[in-house]
């Protein structure tokens, strides 16, 4: 086994796929933790609808303009979630009693449009299905260093604005009042949410990439009990999913992305179960 | 009409800095009108009690007095300055009336929530060192919370919760604490340790206190003045003026409809 691992090791399909894997698992659980908290995970799934209605603009794109070949479907996604990044903050603000519904008209309007870009480019096809759930191989080196890049971005400003942004998650009003600037703070936000989507959709796919922010923050939220615990818990979970996703995925044959999420899954459970446990025993450890 | 205050123990003391000034403050929201030329004064060291039923627009006034909402028409004064360039937030605590309804599983220790009480103040981009620890730390030990300090803030009583954003609103050392509806869902007990302990605050520290309830009997005997709000001011001046003219100002305050909430202690 570890010898065909090391054998493994000499592909370096393999060792993008695991290098993305790390960064992309340190850094959903770092915004997802934000999201959950500030009862927003949701914008993770309408993000990452968008992303797929681009995808799906880019396909169209490349069939009928054979001049654009060379803009890549996913760059076309990227900015289409950067877009809509905007969009849902503005609608935020248009419907200020009724905030979360920004999320459900994105991702509706979304999901309508990469409909009708699918049945334009004469429907689903194997590049598309690849997108959809994630793949091992569609990382490459370009890809890797993208990921890289919005991976210490993401990281920098969770560092720098940690303080400002557990604030604004645990009470908007208080946050204003203490004279931080919210409103700023909630856009980059969004735009940061976005990037990570961006970054994430490659190996998870684009239908997966919500499940990767929220449960394992929502496994940690079973059995952490600090904020700062949260990160940790979360990015523990999310690496060990991540990993065992990749490996297992590649011995049986079986969807990166999927495998990723049913290893997700299974840790929330079974965090479930311990606090049960716990409960049961009494014990306030 | 609106009874004047009369010269009572805060104004022999020498206060003449207005920390909260109000000059003609007129809200509505869409055609509903809910607060109409409002004029009041909090000096500096004073307790004022803002009491008045439900709906009268107690919470809208604070809100405006902490920039959260324009008024429709007239001027808001902190410290002296107008509302718009007023940026020395850190001289306010408040406490808002959600501090008792905030989501109690949210994963975050009474040091940490405590410690966002100092955020304002340290600035972006900065990280907790060890002084603003200990700040933290002393500022939990004043509401007497020491031993919860790594507890999750869900897991504490109503009354600790309460204590724990006590200490959040005075980590920062301000100079004017704003309470709106402090003492909902805590228990009696728990109401007079609280009324003991801002006494003391506003006694020995100084401070300056906005509370915002509509327990008028417990709240008479710990106040400098007392204003008493529906839509418009009716009274604005010191408790033992109040109780003389008390049937007279429910009266006003209330309407005949009286529903009133009075506790009585000793």
């Amino acid at each position: 086994m570890i010898e065909h691992l090391t054998y493994l090791w000499e592909f370096s399909f393999i060792k993008n796929a695991v290098f993305s894997g790390l960064m992309i698992a340190l850094i959903c659980p770092l915004i997802g933790v934000f999201l959950v908290v500030r009862r927003m995970s949701l914008i993770a799934d309408t993000l990452s609808h968008v992303a797929l209605s681009g995808v799906a603009a880019g396909i169209l794109l490349q069939k009928t303009v054979p001049a654009l070949t060379f803009i890549q479907p996913v760059y076309v996604g990227m900015g289409f979630s950067a877009v809509a990044s905007f969009l849902i903050e503005r609608l935020r603000n248009i419907y200020p009693f009724y905030r979360e519904l920004s999320l459900p008209i994105v991702l509706a309007a979304a999901t309508g449009m990469s409909v009708v870009f699918i049945s334009l480019a004469d429907g689903f096809n194997g590049d598309l299905f690849g997108y959809l759930f994630g793949s091992l191989i569609t990382v490459s080196r370009i890809d890797l260093l993208i990921i890289f890049i919005i991976g210490l971005i993401v990281v920098a400003a969770i560092l720098l604005l940690y303080k400002e942004w557990f604030l604004l998650s645990f009470e908007e009003e208080g946050a204003f009042v203490s004279g931080i600037p919210a409103q700023i703070l909630n856009r980059l936000f969004i735009i940061l949410t976005a990037l990570v989507i961006m970054a994430a959709m490659n190996i998870v796919g684009i239908l997966l990439v919500s499940a990767l922010i929220t449960l394992p923050v929502a496994a940690a939220l079973q059995v952490a009990r600090s904020f700062k615990q949260m990160f940790g818990y979360a990015i523990l979970f999310a690496q060990l999913s991540t990993h065992l996703g990749l490996l297992i995925s590649y011995f049986y044959a079986l969807s990166t992305g999927g495998t990723i999420v049913v290893i997700a899954a299974a840790i929330l459970l079974l965090m479930m179960g311990l606090k049960r446990m716990r409960q049961r025993t009494g014990g306030a450890a | 009409m609106i009874i004047s205050a009369s010269p009572s123990a805060y104004m022999m003391m020498n206060h003449d800095k207005q920390v909260i000034e109000l000059k003609n403050v007129s809200f509505r929201y869409g055609q509903r009108q809910v607060l109409t030329d409002i004029n009041l004064t909090l000096m500096q060291g004073e307790f004022l009690g803002l009491v008045g039923p439900n709906g009268s627009g107690k919470s809208t006034l604070i809100k405006i007095i902490l920039g959260l909402l324009k008024p429709e028409q007239g001027e808001v004064r902190l410290f002296g300055q107008p509302l718009e360039k007023f940026r020395e937030w850190w001289k306010i605590g408040y406490v808002s009336q959600k501090a008792n309804s905030f989501n109690s599983g949210f994963p975050a220790t009474v040091f940490e929530v405590v410690s966002m009480g100092l955020y304002g103040k340290m600035g972006l981009f900065s990280w907790m060192g060890r002084r603003e620890k200990e700040r933290v730390k002393g500022a939990i030990q004043l509401v007497g919370l020491t031993e919860y300090i790594k507890q999750p803030i869900g897991k504490l009583s109503g009354g600790q919760q309460q204590r724990a954003f006590i200490a959040r609103a005075l980590v920062s050392n301000p100079e004017l604490l704003i309470l709106d509806e402090p003492t909902v869902g805590v228990d009696s007990q728990s109401v007079e340790q609280f009324y003991h302990f801002l006494q003391k605050m506003h006694q020995n520290e100084g401070i300056s206190i906005l509370m915002v309830t509509h327990d008028v009997g417990v709240m008479t005997s710990h106040v400098d003045r007392i204003a008493c709000l529906n839509k418009k001011l009716h009274f604005h001046g010191p408790p033992k003026e109040y109780v003389e003219n008390q049937d007279h100002i429910i009266q006003q305050v209330y309407g005949n409809d009286v529903h009133l909430i009075e506790h009585h202690h000793h």
